[in-house]
């Protein structure tokens, strides 16, 4: 009996030693009936990468299976799309912004998920439903990482004789910042700018915007700088831009700016002033079969857990959406330095920020987008 | 003897007795088949790979049946509804609604109609979200107050004119929206100027395809006669040349093209450092129109060389000789002589460079800013990123009919018979 005991003790070290697909250890309860694989979709680069060495390794090593990474989230949406009218559903976790889960979800393209019950709660107990508190924008998105689209400029510009730009407005402002700037080419984000610095109050901005008179307005207030302005397509076009001094200026994802700043050493500073956060994270497609869905909510609860969403921010810098995290954050990874002061939620960087109306973008999308595009094609 | 005697034995028969021409007709019959067969699985492979998918996309061009589908009882309730009247439906349509919502908020199809009536009227999209939430909660009877309660807008006569608007199983509502026009209440008109859009980019679209197509004519035409009339060894080289770029990704050589051509790039900063143009006059030659022609003339410029050799090869040199013997000059001679003989090739080369201009997307995206842009990366934002597949459907329907239109017109003027690939 005794015996009997030790060999079964001895087995079950074996098992957490050498990994097999159950195997498990005390955080992570195995996964019965799983699938042995899975594909999760991503926007590569850099970000897939910090995902990989956050989440998918240690989950991989734990359970021995094997996550497939496919790097198609910029077309995330029509694809998804696709597949469900073919019945066919290839991905098994797709990471989106905001945005489009809600649009997914709209669409009835995305599985809803129960925080409370389908992922970790807080160290402390907290449940999950508290600890992303107002990250939870849609019924079916867990949030990673909030991020924010802010503008960098260049340190070196010897026409600015001397000054740097302080706040938002500097973009408008080409008579004491002379030099080409580059914006993305869609209205989000944009227009709200340009209402801000017309002298729209902050907290009035999406009311001006909802009434055809607003959208003119912000359009005429971008149309002073029209000429001067790149419009860019792909989140890494405008740190390209300032790094080969095509622009002076220019709004992006704070990461890649991270990047140039402190990875390539560029002459480029940070304008954390009206930063606007988004947040990107999980949806799991609708209509997965059993095993595959449940291998999925067996990763979504190790991955989104407190510990794992503070370790991404090892590797990138984008803040990770729960409260829990933040405390946790160290240093970077390769480069050693501290990585909270980088965070865009750092007090420091957020000292005017905003936050994209999600409700009202879904609702005027489509009407301001045509105007906008009307006026960029003139 | 026996050939005489044939037209009394009725008609010819082959051996074993049966008539000449059911024999030969089966044998034809059997030949055909065995071709069909062969062609069979291109057949099969362009039928459900192209024509499906094609005819598809143009059925979703104005395919409405979301909304009937979603409110059944609504729309029918509406049919005796005259949105002119100036009063909301009466409560038996606001009944029908919330029996249709509740429906439709367990299979959660409540917020995809949502999003396909706030393609029409902005707003739609949260009226659907936000009412979606509170239908399960309403008590029975008194529907339309609850409903304006739950949100204002099912107190707002346009609302309800839309879903009246868009309720049938066919809309031509993409359609007009992809030409810049809508219907109102007041009936048919083009919209505001500050959204006029699509017939702008169609207009560009096919007017940079033909700036493109000429200009690849205008360089391709003597690097294909070089081609054809170098000897070998020189025109082997001068082909690989003309090959390697063809070999290159599409990308790679869009991206090389923003690097010449940047203000601070490659032929700026040459022109500044010979002293052509000072540090202020650097020139603007991407992000803008200039860029879309330079990079995609270069890109297709393969398309246009390659037909004009394969048939410039073909015309033999004794005609132009023989002109030049009976006293032509040498311009008489290539104008009168070489140049009509070419015409094929300069059809071929011009409906492929075009064809392939008007659809093309990556290029004018990279380096087209917002004047270069082409109708087709509006098709591209429409279904990949504002999933209004019906209105990027009804844009494609609308360049393919342009193209079948400026094909024919090419038919009637030069010929189709008229084009070689060789």
């Amino acid at each position: 009996m005794k015996l009997r005991k030790t060999l079964l003790g001895t087995a079950a070290c074996a098992m957490l030693a050498f990994p097999t697909y159950n195997a498990v250890s005390e955080e992570l309860p195995a996964c019965d009936g799983c699938a042995n694989s899975m594909t999760i979709v991503s926007w590569g680069g850099a970000y897939s990468a910090s995902q990989n060495n956050a989440y998918h390794k240690p989950y991989m090593e734990l359970t021995g299976i094997n996550v497939v990474n496919d790097e198609s989230s910029a077309e995330a949406v029509a694809k998804l799309r696709a597949m469900n009218e073919a019945n066919n559903i290839t991905w098994d976790l797709v990471d989106v912004v905001a945005a489009d889960a809600i649009r997914l979800c709209d669409e009835g393209l995305a599985e809803v998920i129960d925080p409370d019950t389908d992922l970790a709660a807080a160290p402390d107990g907290t449940p999950a439903s508290e600890d992303f508190g107002e990250m939870l924008v849609s019924e079916c998105y867990i949030p990673q990482i909030v991020y924010s689209t802010t503008f960098g400029y260049r340190t070196n510009v010897a026409e600015w004789g001397g000054k740097t730009p302080t706040d938002i407005c500097a973009v408008f402002d080409t008579e004491n910042f002379p030099g080409k700037r580059s914006l993305e080419k869609r209205p989000i984000n944009n227009v709200e700018w340009a209402l801000l610095c017309d002298g729209v109050p902050k907290d009035e901005v999406y009311d001006v915007l909802a009434t055809p008179e607003g959208v003119d307005r912000a359009l005429a207030k971008l149309d002073t700088i029209k000429s001067d302005v790149i419009w860019w397509s792909a989140g890494a076009e405008t740190p390209q831009l300032l790094a080969d001094g095509e622009i002076v200026m220019g709004s992006t994802y704070n990461g890649r700016l991270f990047s140039v700043i402190e990875e390539q050493k560029q002459p480029v500073a940070m304008l954390w002033d009206a930063q606007v956060f988004d947040l990107d994270g999980w949806i799991v497609p609708a209509g997965l079969p059993e095993d595959r869905k449940k291998r999925v909510m067996h990763y979504l609860r190790f991955a989104t857990d407190t510990q794992r969403l503070a370790d991404q921010a090892k590797y990138i810098s984008y803040g990770p959406a729960r409260q829990s995290s933040a405390p946790l954050v160290g240093k970077h990874a390769t480069l050693g330095i501290d990585m909270a002061p980088h965070m865009p939620t750092d007090p420091n960087n957020a000292k005017n920020t905003f936050l994209y109306n999600y409700e009202f973008w879904a609702d005027y999308r489509d009407d301001i987008d045509a105007k906008f595009q009307a006026w960029l094609a003139k | 003897m026996s050939v005489q005697a044939a037209p009394d034995r009725g008609p010819i028969t082959t051996q074993d007795g049966i008539p000449l021409k059911v024999s030969l007709a089966r044998a034809l019959r059997r030949e055909k088949l065995r071709a069909l067969l062969l062609i069979a699985p291109l057949l099969l492979f362009v039928v459900f790979s192209f024509v499906i998918p094609i005819a598809d996309m143009m059925l979703r061009s104005v395919d409405n049946a979301l909304v009937p589908e979603t409110l059944p009882r609504t729309t029918e309730a509406l049919a005796t509804w005259d949105p002119e009247s100036g009063n909301l439906p009466d409560e038996p349509v606001f009944a029908a609604l919330h029996a249709d919502l509740l429906v439709a908020v367990e299979e959660k199809t409540h917020t995809r109609l949502g999003t396909r009536l706030n393609y029409e009227n902005s707003g739609m999209s949260s009226l659907f979200r936000s009412t979606g939430r509170k239908v399960e909660r309403m008590d029975e009877g008194q529907y339309t107050a609850q409903f304006i309660d739950a949100h204002k807008d099912w107190g707002n006569l346009e609302t309800w004119r839309v879903i009246k608007r868009f309720s049938g199983n066919i809309t031509p509502g993409y359609f007009l929206n992809a030409v810049d026009a809508e219907r109102t209440s007041e009936g048919l008109r083009m919209k505001p100027d500050n959204e006029r859009i699509y017939l702008f980019l169609f207009g560009r679209t096919f007017y940079l395809s033909m700036v493109i197509t000429v200009s690849c004519l205008l360089l391709g035409y003597p690097v294909a006669y070089l081609l054809a009339n170098l000897p070998l060894r020189h025109s082997n080289l001068l082909m690989i040349l003309v090959l390697l770029p063809f070999w290159t990704s599409l990308l790679v050589r869009t991206s090389a093209w923003k690097v010449l051509l940047q203000q601070y790039g490659v032929i700026n900063d040459f022109l500044v450092f010979i002293g052509v143009v000072d540090e202020a006059g650097r020139l603007v030659m991407i992000n803008n129109q200039t860029g879309t022609i330079i990079a995609m003339t270069h890109i297709l410029l393969p398309f246009m060389i390659l037909p004009l050799y394969s048939v410039m090869k073909t015309i033999s040199p004794s005609y132009v000789r023989a002109a030049k013997s009976l006293g032509a000059t040498d311009w008489t001679a290539f104008w009168k002589i070489y140049f009509p003989q070419s015409v094929p090739g300069i059809g071929a080369g011009a409906v492929l460079v075009f064809i392939l201009a008007i659809g093309y997307y990556i290029t004018p995206e990279l380096v087209g800013g917002t004047d270069g842009v082409f109708i087709s990366n509006r098709i591209a934002y429409h279904v990949s990123s504002s999933l209004n597949w019906g209105l990027a459907a009804a844009l494609g329907v609308i360049l393919l009919g342009a193209v079948l239109i400026l094909f024919y017109v090419y038919d009637k003027i030069v010929g189709i018979d008229n084009v070689k690939l060789g």
